[in-house]
């Protein structure tokens, strides 16, 4: 059972081949990169109006709001970290394609036609409506722009992974230039292309996600003859961990503390992605609240069979390529896709390079559209709600709003650029599940109090978003994430790690829907009831929006 | 517009009138809107907790319940992915139902609703 793992010699050919078809794979990704670059622009000579520049314009179809939700939703996470995740732990990385998808439930049942209904650029507008504008504004944008940062944290480390798999780039140097590299194109993307750019480009690389998924699927079945069992079975012995590979309990199994830690991760992520900023904001791009349903209903296909695709790609990688080979890569196993693909292309071929390279192109591509995605929610949370609401109170104009979220555009993608140095041997999944962690912490909350709690106040309002956010936050500052795990932190070096677990959604959730109910009790204030009766009825007719 | 927040606005767009605060309480007290709330929440919220419920039962068994989740099922296939199989196909079955109750009894109420209102304003 254990040590019936070989090693390819093949593999060690690799590297070589790799640097042999360099030119091929800078080729694939200067094409994305060129053609999603005329996108932008085309689209950045339609955006006009900051309804174009927010919302593109509120005129995509259900079907392409879709897509493009999926092509915002499925991170470097979804595909280079769940695969890593299931390649390496088994059954205990499929908790992440689980929980991701169950989780699109809350947001179509809950939040997509409420929001699209009552809120017109930001989820901020949402979270203020009945309440007083500038410090709930304010604590809105700060949690948007934080949860986001988390996200792109996880998306810088995963292009950093990529880069130097590809490139061979494996100085520190190389890989913040590379990472600096995405970060001046999500700024380009964001700045020219607005709303409307951001969304043309997520639809594409939905399209290529799929497509590439579905091939190393097929690829991948193909060597099984289709036998998912044999499939299995085969993962299971090269895994080295037999039976147990398949059963849940590999990684969070161990001790008590860390099956709370596996529990901890369920939460966030069911409860996460109706949180998630750059996610709300894509259901002010299409026209009704009806059309917005739709969207979720199709994003909900689209993902449901993507992540049901990573239990070829895990256990695919885990079957063909084995344990040893994944962490050698990159121990966290965020290399398992593309070694995945080299290895169904025929390792050392000129299709294993093919393979490899298309893949990681995609994989580029991935990361590009969420970035661009991530910071757009958070300029525009910058602009809507702190400098036009907060700052000048109402009074600037389209022009300088517009203008305002183009400089935090650049200042975000700069702060990505600078954090992204640091991220690089946590699994990309596991950090996404952070950002998923504060998200339901903080925003979750007040998003369903707002719409449903005809009690709810701004001081409710307040200590549910900063309580949520801060816990979180904290949590996750003293947790094994940053310091104290000789292989994963962000800093190795050192350990001030007290919080035993991983992801702080166990207490931080619960924490921000108490500090919401607590808060609103506790306030001396009267909730305004016609703002309420304004919310309500526009939340479930539509009323008013456009 | 009677309370004392406005919903700031610094920008314009094309927009139908909006009815006034007065309007809107009376709308939220009607027994109309009293049934389409009913309408919603007696579905959406149950239908919530459920599915909720169902994945921590799914988390929880993967977390304490590790004999039963191993049991084979067929060949290398086991309770715990079947469960996760089923976690899919509830979701899928959820997404629908739900569309399909808000197309039937949800949309034409809130249609209702706001052409009058906007009529109104």
């Amino acid at each position: 059972m254990s040590a019936a793992y070989q090693s390819h010699p093949a593999l060690q050919l690799a590297a070589s081949s790799t640097t042999e078809h360099r030119p091929l794979i800078i080729t694939l990704f200067a094409v994305f990169v060129a053609a999603t670059l005329g996108i932008t622009v085309w689209a950045g000579r339609q955006t006009k109006s900051a309804s174009d520049f927010y919302a593109g314009g509120r005129q995509f179809t259900a079907f392409q709001n879709g897509l493009a939700v999926s092509g915002d939703y499925m991170s470097a996470a979804s595909f280079l970290g769940i695969a890593g995740a299931i390649a390496l732990f088994g059954y205990d990385g499929f908790l992440y394609s689980i929980g991701f998808l169950v989780a699109w439930l809350v947001a179509l049942l809950l939040v997509a036609e409420p929001l699209r209904n009552s809120g017109r650029y930001t989820m901020g507008d949402v979270l203020a409506y009945r309440m007083r504008q500038r410090p709930v504004r304010t604590a809105s944008g700060v949690s948007t722009i934080i949860v986001s940062i988390f996200y792109l944290l996880a998306q810088m480390a995963g292009a950093g992974v990529l880069v130097s798999l590809l490139l061979g780039i494996t100085s520190d140097a190389g890989k913040i230039l590379i990472v600096a590299l995405v970060g001046v194109l999500m700024i380009v993307y964001v700045t020219i292309g607005g709303m409307k750019g951001t969304t043309w480009v997520q639809m594409v690389k939905a399209v290529l996600l799929i497509a590439g998924a579905l091939l190393m699927t097929f690829l991948v079945l193909l060597k099984f003859n289709f036998n998912i069992s044999d499939l299995l079975g085969t993962a299971a012995s090269k895994s080295g961990h037999g039976a147990a590979f398949l059963e849940p309990g590999l990684k969070y199994g161990a001790t008590g503390t860390s099956k709370l830690d596996f529990l901890s991760l369920g939460i966030a992520l069911v409860l996460g992605t109706a949180g998630l900023p750059h996610i709300l904001i894509r259901f002010y791009t299409v026209p009704t609240a009806k059309a917005a349903r739709k969207s979720v209903n199709w994003a909900i296909g689209i993902i449901g069979a993507f992540y049901l695709m990573t239990i070829a790609l895990g256990f695919g990688a885990a079957a063909l390529i084995g344990p040893d080979e994944i962490k050698a890569k990159n121990p966290a196993g965020n290399a398992a896709a593309p070694q995945l693909a080299e290895y169904l292309g025929g390792v050392g071929s000129t299709g294993g390079a093919v393979l490899l390279a298309v893949i990681s192109a995609v994989a580029f591509a991935t990361i590009l559209a969420v970035v661009a995605g991530l910071t757009l929610a958070s300029s525009s949370s910058f602009a809507h709600d702190i400098y036009a609401n907060v700052i000048r109170k109402g009074k600037a104009t389209e022009k300088e709003e517009m203008r305002a979220a183009r400089w935090a555009t650049v200042l975000i993608g700069a702060v990505a650029i600078a954090l992204g140095a640091f991220a690089r041997d946590m699994n990309v999944a596991g950090l996404v599940a952070l950002a998923f962690a504060v998200a339901a912490s903080a925003n979750l909350p007040t998003i369903l109090y707002s719409l449903f709690w005809k009690r709810f106040t701004t001081q409710g309002a307040l200590w549910s978003i900063y309580g949520g956010l801060a816990s979180s936050v904290f949590l996750v500052l003293f947790s094994p994430v940053v310091s104290g795990n000789p292989k994963t932190s962000m800093f190795k070096g050192v350990d001030f790690a007290w919080f035993p677990l991983e992801n702080p959604g166990l207490i931080s959730i619960p924490l921000g829907f108490l500090l919401g109910w607590i808060g609103s009790l506790l306030s001396k204030e009267e909730p305004d009831r016609g703002k309420y009766a304004e919310l309500e009825v526009k939340s479930l007719t539509g009323v008013g929006a456009h | 517009m009677a309370t004392d927040a406005p919903t700031p606005e610094g920008i314009t767009e094309t927009r139908p009138a909006e009815p006034t605060t007065e309007a809107f309480i009376a709308t939220q007290e009607s027994a109309e809107f009293g049934e389409l709330r009913h309408a919603y929440r007696s579905f959406a919220f149950p239908l919530t907790i459920a599915f909720v419920l169902w994945y921590l039962l799914y988390v929880l068994l993967s977390n304490y319940a590790g004999g039963f989740m191993g049991t084979k099922v067929y060949s290398n296939i086991n309770v715990a992915f079947v469960f996760g199989l089923a976690q899919f196909v509830t979701t899928f079955l959820i997404a629908w139902l739900y569309s399909r109750h808000a197309a039937a009894k949800l949309d034409p109420k809130a249609e209702a609703i706001k052409s009058r209102m906007e009529a109104d304003a």
